[in-house]
This record gives structure tokens, C-alpha cells and sequence, in this order.
């Protein structure tokens, strides 16, 4: 098959620039094939974060053409032959090396997230859960943490607020546990003081760039958004909570168990 | 630079390898109080545990109220061709369920039975639905869960950090070991009296394998130069269904759900060949006509299990002849077709990983078209061999669990027992590790000389003036195993392969590396290669001593199980000169409940749930 140019930024936290690699392709390859064969026969000090190349593990995030992509899912016959095919590091965290950045803030940012507080099992030592009633937790849970969510959140990416919110990522780990059939943690609070729910203006774009389809911002986002503010905004539900000193979310949960 | 001015960072147990043993055992480490270090060649999540689709095996019985640990350890005997550890197979057997309920406790999301309780599926070997899933994403559930709990338990992870070489003290006791940050590619010494290798297997020294560049055998070749022994190593499992096209993606695996929620294997001529395949040993639990498999899919519980649910190392053989014997897909594989087995919906349901994988990397719609399908490189039965209840090598201090330690699944392992396997024998190794490193008072004295000594040979291929480039290397050793340790081995193959890995240890003497040591993979690649090809000629040698057919072993000039050695396992270790030496080990009589379970029929072992 026909060779090809790619445009990959290299350098590190002091700068760095584009430059460009020719590479002789074969057929159904994707981004991070051209990776690979830079590396073997031009670049060997290439660097690219990869694991599972099959899109399970997130890894191998990076900017294709301007989107924000899994380099391993991103097929090359999908642009136009003559189309330059540019690639950069996702631009929300500092870039270690090439296209490589640094994502430990995404792992401060767990375990700031109260760890799953089940409730008691059954007499019989098991749990019992309906298939409909974790399906929604399942969706969340099949984040493969490639941070490309956090990658396009306007808060994290242009007005760099990771000081006041935990990025969509985080919110949906914490809807995760919030939804759990088994959690009996409130999580509202936390939601609202710690992890920043109020920051985000439901632009959708996490959901839009999400390679596992989840989607983000109408299943998880908003719902938690809507229990902070039936919790702390909410007048009548308010006035309630004075009267009668309930409020503590999963209450029924609670005296089941 | 001195060893002084070395960062140094200190545990009471230091667990190398971040997947899902390695996890488990720093839990159970830190659960105990001790500090415990957690070192991660990539970053924490991305372990090869999130690839395993399928699910975790463990007899809860709660599909099929018949199972339990007996039927379990049987199946896993006689699917390892009864070249297990007796007592590894039973431990496993024991424990998984409670492994199962614990990560449910830890706020796993298993997909549900009707009456709410965890569901299981049909995997191929076992003989009841038992493999605790959801979805094809087991793996990612169990990982996620193992990071999400392990983060609040005291460990300190390290990530992109890369263990070298252990270090051992003047006893011959481990000390600890030495590691780079793959960041700056600066050395760290970690001091430690107990260490748990859980460093997976060494699928990378093959081209076609489902594999990620993580894999390696660096606990294999580290635990072998400071003196440990492996076992079993010419038992590399072909998983049957890897992915064969287009080229680029060769060999990304393909789940055995496919076909345990129903899927078919075709040839060219649309036969649904697996039926010429039935190895006598399983003849009477499986299906001889289509009617009898087509009962089975719709539930009947006196039907008898499909052929394409027999064991993997027996579906990968069946693939690869009918491909030789020009029955083979366009493309070199046989088809996998659930399309016409299932309706659309129950597809992308079941299998959405495998959906969206066919459908972004080859543009194929699975819920439409067959897939095609071919054996893939993709687990080491064998392993550094262990003590069976502790873990701990021969090496005192040093524990190894999960793919990298052998001994648990023979001569071939059923889907679904590494999920299983990884958890059982990860805190297992765990509990070794605490109890060994409580009989220390401190931290044994680390040899400063082969600090410095481990050091130099590091920065070596930084500062050579020219030499081999070390992707070069590795896809020459990809070549070697492919063609000459492959699926079907025979000895003047196996000799071939060692005379030219001989070479090959030859030019990765000088092997030259560009730039600086700060994240590059190059670098990373060369460092590697060593414990990659000590893996390959361990797999080799071993495949050469064992002059039989079994399990995924199948030597063309030695047909067939021989009953003789089923008496041996092959050990390897360090012989004279530094030479890696193989040898024909007997093993011991097995005990005699054991056996009597191992041979029990269903129906006896089925009496015991109604006692």
C-alpha cells in the first residue's frame, strides 16, 4: 500500500515542534500502526503511551486532525488520501514527551471520591440486584478512563479550573456509586462541595469525543446536578427536611438493611 | 552515581505488576498493615486483566444449581490434561466463589439472574454456565474495582516505574530490587524483604498475539537469573479466535462468549467442522449431531454441550488443520459466525465490545456476517514454579501469582480461569508474602557492587557509538518463535528456533539506542529483551524435552498423549556455566481424595449438592 506522511508533534515541557515522518502502510491500519512503524524505522524515541490496541484500555489518547481520538480505534482509510494526517498530545494536561502527557491529576481526583459503601447482604451471604436496576451503573462502568472527556471539558481545557471541578470523568464515577443499588453513602454533598457539580454548563462536548458511547451528560451529569438541587435548592423539599428532619438520600435502603 | 545518592524507597512487601494479581496481593499486603509498594510498568487500570472479555470463573451455582468446587476442579483437571498442581487446581476451585462475592462487595456489577443473584455463563470445558460476567468486559469490571478499592487501602503505586533485576542479599534472601521511571528514566532502588512477582507472561515474543508490549517475561527472566525455577513453560496457550484481518490488527482476541452465547465455527464449505474434532476424553459430554447442539442452545438441560465449547488448546488445532488443509477463510482463518444464531439486539447486548470492535477495525457488522477468526498467541500455562499454598519460589522472599507463576492449569487452561486464578492465588500470594516478610526484623542489606553493576549494563545501549536497533531485535525474535515454536512444533523446528535465539542473545549484546533514557520506548524495548528471550528459550527448551502431544503442546514427531509423561512436569532452571537447563521432573502421587474427585463421574459429584 501507498506511503504516507504524518505530522507528529515532538518535545517535551520546554517546547517542541512538528515534524514529519513518511511510512509505507499497510492495509487496515490505524493511527497508532503509523506510530509504531515511525518509531521502528525512524524515531525509536518516540514516545506514545498504548496497551490492549483494541480500545479497552484508554491509553493512547491524542489529538488526530484536531480531534481528540483513540489513536488505536482511528483508522487511516477514513481520511482523504491527499489529507495530511497531523498528530499531537491532548492539550488539557502537560505534555511529559512527545505525545505523552501527564494524567496523574485524573488519579488524585478518585480517591478524593468516597470509597462504595455497600449495605448488608442478605441472610443467604448473597446480593440481590435486578438486571434493569444496574444497567445504568453498567453504562458508567464501562469507562475505560482515556480521559478524552476530561481532555475537551471547556472547564478543565480553556479555563483550566481543575482546582474546582473533578471533570465529567469524575462525575460519572461518582454517579456510578450514587446509582449503585448497593451504595448506602450520601454522596450529594460531596458532589456539590467537593467535586464541583455547579461548574459544568452541559455543553455535552465529554459525550460527544466518549469512545465507549457513554453518554455522559444526560445520564450522568445532569441526574447529579438535579439531586444537588433537589437537596439544597429546592424550597418546598426545604421546608420538609426542617419539619421532619429526613432528607438523608436512600433512606428505604437504609432500613432494609 | 553512587548507590547513596540512588532515590531509594522502602516497603515491607514490594508486589511488581499492577494487573489484576498483582493488585489483589497489595490489598491483601496493605489489608495486613505492612507497607506495601505496588510497582506499575504502565499506568494504574491498563494492565492486561482489562483485556479478558469473557468472565471469571467460580461455582456459585447459581445458574445451574448441579455445580460446585468438585465439578470445577475436575473440569480443570481434565483440562489441564491432569498435568496441574493437585492442590493449586483445588485451592482455586475452593476459593473463587468467595473471590467473586468479595469483588461484588467491592462494588463490582456482575450482569444479573432473573432472581437478582450474579449470572453465569457457558464457557468452553466447563461443564455448567459458570463464569461470573458482564458483557465482554469482565476484565475492565475487575480491575476497575481492584483500582477503585485498592486506592483507599494505604499502597503506595508507583506507575511507569520498570523493575530491572532483583537484588538479593549475602543469604541468597531478596533485598529488593532495582527499577526505572519510564518518565525520566532515572534508576529508584526499592528496598524490601518480601517481593510477589505478578508480572503476566511473554506473549511478545511472538508476531501474531493478543498481547500488548507490556508482556515481556520480566518476572520469568528476573526470577530465573537470581536463582528460581520455572515449570510447565512449553505450554503456551493459541487462543482459537484471534482477530485475522486486516493485517495490522492480526491476532487481537475475539472472545470465547462468542461462541458460548451460541456462536458456530464454518469452514470454506460452510461445515460446522468442530464435529470431526471431538477427542475421545470428552466424547460422552458433548453433542455428536446439530440437533443435539441446537437442543443445548435452547436450554435443555439433558442436551450435550456444542463441539465449539471444547477445550481451547483442541478448537486451535481444529482451526489450524483445517486452514492447512485448504478449508480456511480468504484470509487464513475459519469463520465465527453468531449472526445467524442470534437475533441483533441479544448480540450487541452480550457482546458489545466484539460489535464495536468488528465494526471500527475491520468494518464488519457481526450481528450480519461471520467473523474471521485464527489461533493467536495469548497465555502462559507455565510459569515460575511456586510453592502451592504460599506462592514463594525457591527464592526465600520471592512470591510470584497470577500468568507469570505456573503450576495451576497444566497442559492448557479453561477460559475464564485466569480471571479466577488471578484473584485466588494474587491474595494467596498476598498471605505469603505477610507471613515471610513478619519473620524479618529489617530490611536485608542490598549488594551496593551489583547495584552499580545493573546500572552500567542499563545505560549501556545509550551510549554505544552504533549497533542494532532493539525493534529490529524483537521483530526478528517475533519471526524466530512464530515459525519455530508455534502451534504445531516438531524437534528439528524446536532446534532451529534455539540455534537462533543462540544469535540473537549474540546482537542484543549490542543493541544501540537513540536520544536519552527520558520516556523512551526504544530504550524501554532494549531493556526488555533480555527477559523476553530468556522466556522464549525457557518455552522452546521446554517444548523440546516433552516428547508428546498434550494439551497446547503438539509435537508433529511425537503424536498423540504418551501415558509416561503424564508422570513429569519440565523444570527449568539456571545450570551450569549460566546456561538455562530443562529437565523432566516426576511428579508426585496425587492425593487420593483428590483424584477420587478427579475421577468421580458427574452424576456422583452432581449427589453431593442434594446431600
Amino acid at each position: 500500500m501507498a506511503e504516507r506522511t504524518f505530522r507528529v508533534w515532538r518535545g517535551d515541557a520546554e517546547g517542541g515542534e512538528f515534524k514529519d515522518y513518511a511510512v509505507e502502510l499497510d492495509r487496515g491500519m490505524v493511527v497508532l500502526d503509523a506510530l509504531h512503524l515511525i518509531q521502528a524505522q525512524h524515531a525509536g524515541d518516540l514516545a506514545v503511551r498504548w496497551n490492549c490496541k483494541a480500545g479497552k484500555c484508554g491509553s493512547c489518547s491524542m489529538e488526530i486532525n484536531g480531534r481528540p481520538r483513540l489513536s488505536c480505534m482511528t483508522r487511516i482509510n477514513e481520511f482523504g488520501s491527499d489529507e495530511l494526517i497531523t498528530v499531537r498530545p491532548i492539550k488539557t494536561f502537560p505534555v511529559l514527551k512527545d505525545l505523552v502527557t501527564d494524567v496523574s491529576w485524573n488519579y488524585d481526583q478518585n480517591k478524593r471520591i468516597k470509597p462504595f459503601k455497600p449495605k448488608k447482604k442478605d441472610a443467604d451471604g448473597n446480593y440481590r440486584m435486578m438486571q434493569r436496576d444496574v444497567e445504568r451503573v453498567q453504562e458508567f462502568r464501562k469507562c475505560i478512563e482515556c480521559y478524552l472527556c476530561q481532555n475537551v471539558c471547556h472547564v478543565l481545557r480553556d479555563q483550566d479550573r481543575k482546582d474546582a471541578f473533578v471533570g465529567p470523568r469524575f462525575m460519572i464515577r461518582v454517579a456510578s456509586l450514587e446509582m449503585h443499588p448497593l451504595d448506602v453513602e450520601d454522596r450529594v454533598p460531596e458532589t456539590r462541595d467537593e467535586l464541583g457539580s455547579g461548574m459544568c454548563n452541559i455543553t455535552r462536548c465529554c459525550t460527544d469525543v466518549c469512545p465507549e458511547h457513554i453518554q455522559i451528560t444526560d445520564n450522568g451529569i445532569i441526574p447529579m446536578k438535579e439531586r444537588v438541587v433537589d437537596r439544597y435548592y429546592d424550597p418546598l423539599l426545604w421546608l420538609l427536611r426542617k419539619i421532619t428532619g429526613s432528607g438523608k438520600k436512600k433512606a428505604s435502603i437504609d432500613s432494609e438493611s | 552515581m553512587s548507590v547513596s545518592e540512588l532515590q531509594t524507597i522502602e516497603h515491607d512487601v514490594l508486589v511488581v505488576g499492577a494487573g489484576g494479581a498483582g493488585i489483589r496481593a497489595a490489598i491483601e499486603a496493605a489489608s495486613q498493615g505492612l507497607s506495601t509498594g505496588l510497582l506499575s510498568k504502565s499506568l494504574l487500570g491498563k494492565a492486561h486483566t482489562v483485556m479478558a472479555e469473557g468472565g471469571v470463573a467460580a461455582a456459585l451455582g447459581n445458574v445451574d444449581s448441579r455445580d460446585n468446587w468438585k465439578i470445577h476442579f475436575r473440569d480443570t483437571m481434565r483440562g489441564g490434561k491432569f498435568l496441574n498442581q493437585w492442590r493449586m487446581a483445588q485451592l482455586h476451585a475452593q476459593q473463587a466463589p468467595d473471590r467473586v462475592r468479595e469483588l461484588e462487595e467491592w462494588g463490582a456489577v456482575f450482569d444479573r439472574t432473573e432472581d437478582g443473584l450474579i449470572n453465569q455463563r457457558n464457557f468452553g470445558g466447563h461443564r455448567y454456565p459458570r463464569l461470573a460476567h458482564v458483557g465482554d468486559r469482565t476484565g475492565l469490571e475487575i480491575i476497575r474495582t481492584l483500582q477503585d478499592f485498592c486506592i483507599h487501602k494505604g499502597i503506595d503505586t508507583h506507575m511507569e516505574c520498570t523493575a530491572l533485576d532483583l537484588l538479593l542479599d549475602s543469604d541468597g534472601k531478596v533485598a529488593g530490587l532495582l527499577a526505572y521511571w519510564r518518565e525520566t528514566g532515572r534508576f529508584v532502588l526499592f528496598r524490601a524483604k518480601a517481593v510477589v512477582f505478578s508480572t503476566g507472561g511473554g506473549g511478545k515474543a511472538w508476531r501474531v498475539t493478543s498481547n500488548s508490549w507490556e508482556y515481556t517475561g520480566d518476572g520469568l527472566g528476573m526470577a530465573y537469573r537470581a536463582g528460581a525455577e520455572m515449570i510447565d513453560m512449553e505450554f503456551t496457550q493459541f487462543h482459537p479466535t484471534g482477530m485475522v484481518w486486516p493485517p495490522s490488527v492480526r491476532g487481537i482476541l475475539v472472545t470465547e462468549g462468542v461462541r458460548g452465547d451460541g456462536g458456530i465455527l464454518l469452514n470454506n464449505k460452510n461445515e460446522r467442522f468442530m464435529f470431526d474434532y471431538i477427542p475421545e476424553r470428552f466424547a460422552p459430554e458433548t453433542a455428536d449431531t446439530e440437533e443435539e447442539a441446537q437442543r443445548w442452545l435452547g436450554g435443555d438441560r439433558d442436551a450435550r454441550r456444542p463441539p465449539e465449547l471444547l477445550t481451547r488448546d483442541v478448537v486451535a488445532r481444529a482451526i489450524t488443520r483445517e486452514v492447512k488443509e485448504g478449508r480456511g477463510s480468504p484470509n487464513g482463518g475459519v469463520f465465527l459466525d453468531i449472526a445467524s444464531r442470534r437475533p441483533a439486539d441479544f448480540i450487541r447486548r452480550k457482546l458489545p465490545s466484539m460489535y464495536h470492535q468488528f465494526k471500527e477495525l475491520a468494518e464488519i457488522d457481526i450481528t450480519e456476517e461471520p467473523m474471521e477468526v485464527g489461533p493467536t498467541l495469548h497465555y502462559f500455562m507455565g510459569g515460575i514454579r511456586v510453592d502451592d499454598d504460599s506462592q514463594q519460589t525457591c527464592v526465600p522472599g520471592l512470591f510470584a501469582s497470577g500468568e507469570c507463576a505456573g503450576g495451576m492449569h497444566g497442559a492448557n487452561r479453561l477460559g475464564g480461569n485466569s480471571l479466577s486464578d488471578l484473584l485466588v492465588f494474587g491474595k494467596l500470594s498476598g498471605d505469603g508474602a505477610i507471613e515471610y516478610a513478619n519473620t524479618l526484623d529489617s530490611l536485608p542489606d542490598v549488594d551496593e557492587d551489583r547495584v552499580q553493576e545493573l546500572m552500567r549494563a542499563a545505560t549501556a545501549p545509550l551510549n554505544r557509538e552504533e549497533g542494532t536497533n532493539p525493534y529490529l531485535i524483537q521483530e526478528k525474535l517475533q519471526q524466530i518463535m512464530q515459525s519455530c515454536v508455534g502451534i504445531v512444533r516438531n524437534a528439528e523446528d524446536l532446534q532451529k528456533g534455539l540455534d537462533e535465539l543462540e544469535e540473537l542473545k549474540e546482537e542484543t549484546k549490542t543493541v544501540k539506542v537513540h536520544a536519552s533514557a527520558q520516556y523512551n520506548p526504544g530504550w524501554n524495548v532494549a531493556l526488555d529483551l533480555p527477559n523476553l528471550i530468556i522466556t522464549a528459550e525457557a518455552v522452546t527448551r521446554a517444548a523440546l524435552v516433552r516428547e508428546e502431544s498434550r494439551g497446547a503442546h503438539t509435537r508433529t514427531d511425537f503424536e498423540g498423549e504418551r501415558d509416561e509423561w503424564l508422570q513429569y512436569n519440565v523444570i527449568l532452571s539456571p545450570g551450569e556455566g549460566g546456561r538455562l537447563e530443562a529437565r523432566k521432573e516426576e511428579r508426585k502421587d496425587p492425593p487420593e481424595d483428590l483424584e477420587a474427585i478427579a475421577n468421580a463421574t458427574l452424576e456422583e459429584l452432581e449427589a453431593e449438592n442434594d446431600g
